[in-house]
């Protein structure tokens, strides 16, 4: 039962990195993208690959998978940008889908639909992080979520997180004020993609194996379901999301009711959780700054 | 030789073309009014002197410097033109709603890279703008449309810009409040020397509160000159001013 509760707060912790990048791109920049599960699955094959055929450390890999998914943020961000709301959100759908396709196709880098096996442990000092050892991995999740957190915190009050949050509520004012839209719409997605990739990382030396079935759509919208949850715009409250999400969606386990809740029911229930919060509460269970899609536009309305 | 400078521009939407072969320009210190009606083109203008619309043909200089021309290679991008001293007031005032007066002013003075520089900024708003200052705390969203006006005005002015852009100021307001406004564009204009180019359906206010007045119709610039004249224009009269 404890390695159980440890498994979910790792499992937290991974996707909790995933809702800090997400809430950047989208509670500060107000960017509805949907594929954080692109950018997990990029971190996790640069580290499986890297490890396995190159016998690089974690460490190694991490700064890698980091400037990997980053590069990839550029690319699609650069051409889809221009895009707003939904058209961005079925463009980064496409993209996490596409990326998903490669991998359950290039067979001789990513092994295909079998993934890749044996990835090797990390180890850190000559002491292995055994993922079996749950105490010893939660740490080290901890301590990167830690890092990832006070680190998108001064960002997020820094001159460009300030220029960011101009940008989501108003793109032509904020270009007016001399803010660069493209340029920080750009640096907001690479940066929110390398946290994403750093989680994928994570995943691969906890699972020890990768395959492309890990890093469906459905991560992304978990993802998305965090930072609705916990509070656009606040990286504390997502890291909060995380948890509850995952709470969530191992609860049929957790209560021994798995043969009775079919495994479907947790996607009904993220989707139940998106409307509900939408309606009562779109700032969040915790949520600093009242924020909702849309709002804008209706009130800029209602001023003429 | 005229600060602003539009040289024969042409904005196309699509097939449709919003802008023909505009020329105008603004002198130095000068407050300049352009009147029209509604879809007469004359946001699209502001647009296109900020670079947010491409130009089809023409060109627009500021100082003797081209900002926008046809192609886009050569046209410098909004933010640039925003650190070369031309702040636009868009219209429908468009503030950042959920932050507050004081963090809206931090916004105007993105550019400027001196703490000290935007305190004294700010304080000299909250002069002009008593109502900021009491209301500095505030969410954005709580002012009324005057105020919220107000605070568009002074956020453009944090930037200490050459010259301001001011799109339907009086847009939704009381006339009352829209006399208030334009008083203190005119006396901003005097004390702090910012050449002022207003848009302005509200034809009588505008043409009183400037120098020189264009009149725009259909994309095309029909009628130009000082604004006494202008306000004695048989035909701006039947056509805007209703007498």
């Amino acid at each position: 039962m404890v390695n159980f509760f440890l498994l979910i707060l790792i499992y937290s912790g991974i996707y909790a990195l995933m809702a800090i990048g997400q809430n950047l791109i989208t509670g500060y920049t107000g960017m509805l993208s949907l594929c954080q599960a692109g950018f997990f699955a990029i971190g996790s094959y640069v580290t499986a690959i890297l490890a396995t055929s190159l016998g690089w450390s974690l460490w190694a890999t991490l700064p890698v998978a980091a400037l990997l998914s980053a590069m990839f943020g550029v690319l699609i961000g650069l051409p889809t940008l221009r895009l707003k709301g939904d058209y961005l959100a079925i463009a980064t759908l496409g993209f996490g889908e596409i990326v998903r396709n490669v991998l359950n196709n290039w067979d001789s880098l990513t092994g295909g639909p079998m993934g890749i096996q044996r990835i090797p442990m990390a180890t850190i000092f000559s002491f292995t992080i055994n993922p079996y050892k749950k105490w010893a991995f939660l740490a080290l999740v901890i301590l990167i979520v830690v890092i990832s957190y006070y680190l998108f915190e001064r960002l997020g009050r820094s001159r460009m997180g300030r220029a960011l949050q101009a940008i989501r509520d108003d793109e032509i004012a904020a270009a007016s004020m001399g803010i660069n839209v493209t340029k920080y719409k750009v640096w907001a997605f690479a940066i929110g993609a390398s946290v994403a990739g750093i989680a994928g990382s994570l995943q691969s030396v906890f699972s020890l194996s990768v395959t492309p079935n890990s890093y469906t759509f459905m991560v992304s919208i978990m993802v998305l379901c965090m930072v609705v949850l916990g509070g656009m715009g606040n990286f504390a409250a997502v890291i909060l999301g995380a948890f509850i999400i995952q709470l969530i969606s191992y609860f049929p386990q957790l209560t021994g009711l798995s043969s009775v809740i079919p495994p479907q029911f947790k996607q009904i229930l993220f989707g139940l959780i998106l409307v509900v919060m939408m309606i009562w509460r779109p700032q969040g269970i915790i949520g600093v700054r009242s924020y909702r899609v849309g709002q804008k536009k209706s009130k800029a309305k209602g001023a003429k | 030789m005229a600060l602003l400078n539009i040289d024969n521009i042409s904005v196309s939407y699509g097939s449709i073309k919003a802008l023909k072969q505009v020329s105008m320009h603004v002198n130095e210190g000068d407050i300049v009014s352009l009147i029209g009606a509604n879809g007469a083109g004359k946001s699209t203008l502001l647009k296109a002197i900020v670079g947010l619309e491409p130009l089809v043909e023409g060109s627009i200089t500021f100082e003797d410097e081209i900002i926008c021309c046809d192609t886009v290679s050569k046209s410098v991008p909004t933010e640039k033109i925003a650190k070369k001293g031309i702040a636009l007031v868009p219209e429908g005032r468009r503030v950042f709603a959920d932050m507050s007066v004081e963090e809206n002013l931090d916004m105007g003075a993105f550019l400027i890279r001196d703490e000290e520089v935007i305190r004294k900024k700010k304080e000299e708003m909250y002069d002009f703008f008593p109502i900021l200052g009491a209301r500095r705390k505030q969410k954005t969203r709580s002012l009324s449309g005057g105020e919220q006006q107000m605070m568009a005005i002074a956020r453009a002015l944090m930037s200490s810009p050459r010259m301001i852009l001011l799109d339907e100021p009086g847009l939704g307001l009381a006339p009352l409040i829209i006399q208030d406004i334009f008083d203190k564009i005119a006396y901003i204009n005097k004390s702090e020397n910012v050449t002022v180019f207003l848009v302005e359906q509200n034809a009588r206010m505008a043409l009183k509160a400037s120098t020189e007045g264009y009149v725009m119709e259909n994309g095309r610039i029909v009628l130009s000159g000082s604004s006494k004249d202008l306000l004695n224009n048989d035909s701006v009269q039947s056509a805007y001013l209703g007498a």
